[in-house]
């Protein structure tokens, strides 16, 4: 199929950047939507101009590491994937597609369509972690017998990718999603109970601090979240924060 | 043997690691915080490391080329991580850990080595436990184990099909707490360009800030490399995109010996390329064998119509299909080691009979399993003869939950159900053995250079088994480095800060800041990938799955070539002060470009067939096992180590050789 591409480009965090229109011709439809931008980026450099900066790494949907806003929607059309995981299959011939950084206040470009979401590792530094010692001399694995239910629903938490399409597709860019999912996971096991009071004020204090915005329940970003990160765990930390909150006052 | 030395402590295998605890110089707490250590790369191995090295209180900085170490290709694996805690009572013990590991790993690895992986293995398990990673448990709320890669135990604990992802975010997560405390200093998008060695010991590194482009100077008392494997050689692998061999590269060729390139794991379930834009391969966990069943059409006629797609594999019958394993393997079946069954697959497709439109194909069947899952279903709820339909509908739902996600996974992929039409599979590059010589202690053959992970030669001699990748990764960084360094680093406690404008740092990075002005100013006339591609199609067909002299000495010799032609013809477009990513490949792939000779010396050398380096000279000639690989240990019972003078050719080879004390040496048998 032969599409138009209208793709913004901006040299850096610091100049102005704009739509650009490209033509790509010959793309099958079993192509990922990263390979038809190598595609692309090919052609660019045989013609000597700078090709299009985009993050990428594993390309199997699993580092977090892609992030494009495609024709509006954060990993593009298809749900519960990431664009790395996204087909050509999923578009016609002909079409235009729009190609987009990760809009938010707290994702400033850096290049092209890469974002800096080091604002995520700062939330995760404020109290993503437990406070145990790495020497190993710790009490056996078996030693607290954790529910299969609590530690499925930990897993599920767990598994968020930190890629940032949550604050993306929100119209506010809140980044409650991201935040809650840790905060769920560690409130859910024993491990994690211990120092929940604390965590879950830190990592909210440090999401407010990066200037990500507030949570009005749309849900868009349960719908848009690759992984299927669920609303549950933005309640759960409400609930939790709400008793951080009184048990400090 | 005066260069080589192990540093195997005396004494029998069971107590080297604790007398050797025992026995260790340590550093002072109040020393500590006057020491500097460098870790590159942080997936499991150099963030398990990071993380603890900053715990015991010295000044670690980390670095990462992704935004985040969370993003490190070790979060990709999915299958899970053995641990000889024997919770399943099934007599599992540190022995039989051990034994697995270096029998699958065909006696190519040092028994020491692996006997300690193999002790500190339950610990990884508490460890994790205690940093909140969600494994899976049973309804009594205990840890849950599963069998992997054919071993006779269950010792596998894993979190979903998302293992990997799971222990390297714990490991961020003891990093995370680091960072918090000002113990590791996170340098995120860097990529370390060369290693700077001062009066014979690595002193410091220089890395490039991936944003800026501008060229950093770091310094510190000792360097942990930590950068994963060289898979990408292959340019199509299951690896990340940006994984790369450049750091490891470049302390060979500062020094550090590299340990039997040619050992590489071409795994047999990954999906199958479809076209040339294919940019990576994607894995299916090995899980799948223990169900699916693996067959091509006996007629090549079929075949023929299948490439052509005027067939569908529903239509071909029974007795028309060849489940090629259970017939060449009829002890092991579906679940020979990853080596044979990737052999047999391109065996077969090579002989005409491969599935898809590019002939590189095989299936793997779920449709008996469905079957005998439903039958076994209908007993239990007590469904008198049951319908065929009910058959599929019970088997399928057995199915779905076990293998849900990776069949999801494949369908987005390959836009076709499999539990309707057989998945189709074929080898690809997935991990690789060999790496940087290290000894016991995992430090190199420059002092206070240290290796760990995937990028150190590692303890899975010629082939790793499942599940071993992510234990090696966290024992090496939580529980081996962590004492061996502090060995090293006792004798630097009066070194003071390590100061950053000595020669050699300015050697360092003139030779570094030179290689990226060549790029960017070069006007060459193909891009990067274009290189990366032919240097990988070369790799693939003549240092692939099977490897013969003839196709070995070709390679070296349009390896060589094509490095020639690449210096001159290479096309980098924008600048050095910028983010550039065709830059940053472009280094990485000159050395790859590298590598890759010494990778086919390694093979050619090695004239025997031993784990995931099948020679085509080295076979059995009769009786039972006629036509499989045939190990040598009397001639070739050793690790290579290449020597790096100058260029890849002039590689000198020092031998360690491997000597068995615990363990019987036989010849695998799968028949
Ligand atoms: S590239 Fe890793 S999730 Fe898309």
């Amino acid at each position: 199929m032969n599409l138009t591409l209208k793709i913004w480009r901006q040299k850096d965090s610091k100049a102005k950047g704009q739509m650009v229109e490209y033509k790509v011709t010959d793309i099958s439809e079993h192509m990922s939507f990263l390979e038809m931008m190598d595609v692309l980026n090919e052609g660019l450099v045989a013609k000597g101009e700078e090709p299009v900066a985009f993050d990428h790494d594993c390309r199997e949907g699993i580092c977090g590491m892609c992030s494009l806003q495609i024709n509006g929607e954060a990993h593009g059309p298809d749900r519960g994937i990431t664009t790395c995981q996204l087909h050509m299959r999923m578009f016609n011939d002909g079409d235009t597609i729009v190609i987009e950084p990760w809009r938010a206040a707290a994702f400033p470009v850096i290049k092209d369509l890469i974002v800096d979401r080091t604002a995520f590792e700062r939330i995760q530094q404020a109290g993503g972690y437990i406070s145990i010692n790495t020497s190993g001399n710790t009490q056996d694995a078996n030693a607290i017998p954790i529910s299969k239910e609590a530690a499925d629903k930990a897993m599920d938490a767990a598994t968020c990718i930190g890629c940032g399409a949550c604050v993306a597709a929100c119209k506010n860019a809140s980044a409650m999603l991201f935040t809650s999912a840790k905060v769920s996971q560690f409130a859910l096991l024993p491990q994690g109970r211990v120092e929940a009071t604390e965590r879950v004020m830190n990592m909210v204090k440090q999401m407010d601090l990066e200037g990500f915005g507030n949570c009005t329940n749309t849900g868009a970003c349960e719908i848009e979240c690759p992984k299927g990160i669920s609303l549950e765990n933005i309640a759960r930390m409400n609930r939790e924060y709400l008793a951080a909150s009184l048990a400090k006052s | 043997m005066a260069i080589l030395d192990s540093k195997v402590p005396e004494g029998p295998i069971k107590d080297k690691w604790t007398t050797y605890k025992d026995k260790i110089n340590l550093v002072n707490p109040a020393n500590k915080r006057h020491i500097d250590i460098i870790v590159v790369g942080t997936g499991l191995a150099g963030g398990s490391a990071a993380a603890t090295l900053a715990e015991l209180g010295y000044n670690v900085k980390a670095f990462a080329y992704q935004d985040s170490p969370r993003r490190a290709h070790s979060i990709a694996a999915q299958g899970g991580i053995n641990a000889a805690k024997n919770y399943m009572g099934d007599g599992d013990s540190n022995y039989r850990l051990f034994y697995d590991t270096v029998k699958g790993g065909d006696y190519r690895s040092r028994e020491a080595n692996v006997y300690r992986l193999a002790e500190v293995s339950g610990n990884i398990i508490d460890q994790c436990v205690a940093q909140g990673v969600p494994f899976a448990r049973d309804y009594g709320g205990l840890l849950d184990n599963r069998s992997f890669g054919g071993v006779l135990v269950s010792r596998t604990f894993y979190a979903k099909g998302q293992t990997g992802q799971q222990l390297l975010l714990g490991a961020y997560s003891a990093m995370n707490r680091q960072i918090a405390r000002g113990k590791i200093d996170m340098y995120n998008r860097h990529e370390m360009l060369d290693v700077v060695v001062v009066n014979g010991s690595a002193r410091g590194i220089i890395a490039r800030n991936l944003i800026t482009g501008e060229i950093e100077r770091h310094s510190a008392h000792a360097v942990v490399i930590a950068t994963g494997g060289y898979g990408n050689v292959y340019f199509l692998s299951t690896n990340a995109m940006g994984s790369n061999a450049t750091a490891a590269w470049k302390i060979h060729k500062k020094g550090a010996f590299f340990a039997n390139p040619c050992f590489t794991q071409i795994h047999p379930t990954c999906i199958p390329r479809t076209g040339d834009y294919q940019s990576k391969l994607t894995l299916m966990s090995e899980s799948l064998r223990n169900d699916g069943r693996i067959w091509v059409p006996a007629k090549l006629d079929d075949a023929k119509a299948l490439q052509e797609g005027r067939l569908k594999p529903t239509q071909i019958a029974e007795e028309d299909r060849d489940y090629y394993l259970e017939r060449r393997y009829p002890a092991f079946g579906n679940l020979v080691p990853r080596d044979v069954a990737s052999r047999a697959a391109k065996e077969r497709c090579d002989a005409g009979y491969g599935v898809n439109a590019t002939g590189e194909a095989v299936y793997l069947d779920f449709s008996s399993a469905i079957e005998r899952y439903g039958k076994e279903q209908a007993k239990i709820h007590n469904i008198k003869s049951p319908s065929a339909a009910k058959v599929y509908e019970l088997g399928k739902a057995i199915v779905e939950a076990k293998y849900g996600n990776l069949f999801q996974m494949y369908e987005k992929i390959v836009d076709e159900n499999p539990y309707e039409t057989p998945m189709m599979i074929y080898p690809a590059t997935h991990y690789t053995m060999g790496g940087v010589w290290v000894d016991y202690n995992l430090m190199t053959t420059v002092p206070g250079l240290y290796c760990i992970g995937e990028a150190n030669f590692s303890d899975h001699g010629a082939n790793r088994l499942g599940a071993s990748a992510l234990m090696q990764g966290l024992a090496d960084g939580y529980f081996v480095l962590p004492y061996t360094i502090g060995d090293y680093l006792s004798n630097e406690i009066r070194t003071g800060k390590i100061p950053t404008d000595s020669p050699e740092f300015d050697e360092a990075e003139k030779s570094v800041k030179d290689r990226i002005d060549f790029f960017v100013n070069n006007e060459g006339t193909n891009s990067v990938d274009y290189y990366h591609k032919k240097l990988g199609k070369i790799m693939w067909e003549k240092c692939g799955m099977s490897r013969n002299e003839k196709g070995l000495k070709e390679a070296i010799a349009e390896i060589k070539a094509l490095r020639d032609e690449f210096w001159k013809e290479v096309k980098v477009p924008g600048g050095a002060d910028e983010l550039n990513p065709e830059l940053e490949k472009a280094g990485r792939v000159a050395d790859f470009l590298e590598l890759g000779e010494l990778f086919a010396m390694d093979a050619l050398n090695r004239n025997e067939s031993c784990g995931g380096h099948f020679r085509e000279e080295s076979v059995e000639l009769d009786g039972e096992q006629k036509g499989e690989a045939k190990r040598n240990d009397t001639e070739y019972a050793y690790v290579s180590a290449w020597e790096f003078k100058g260029e890849p050719s002039d590689a000198v080879l020092h031998k360690e050789q491997l000597e068995f004390k615990d363990i019987e040496l036989k010849q695998r048998s799968y028949k």
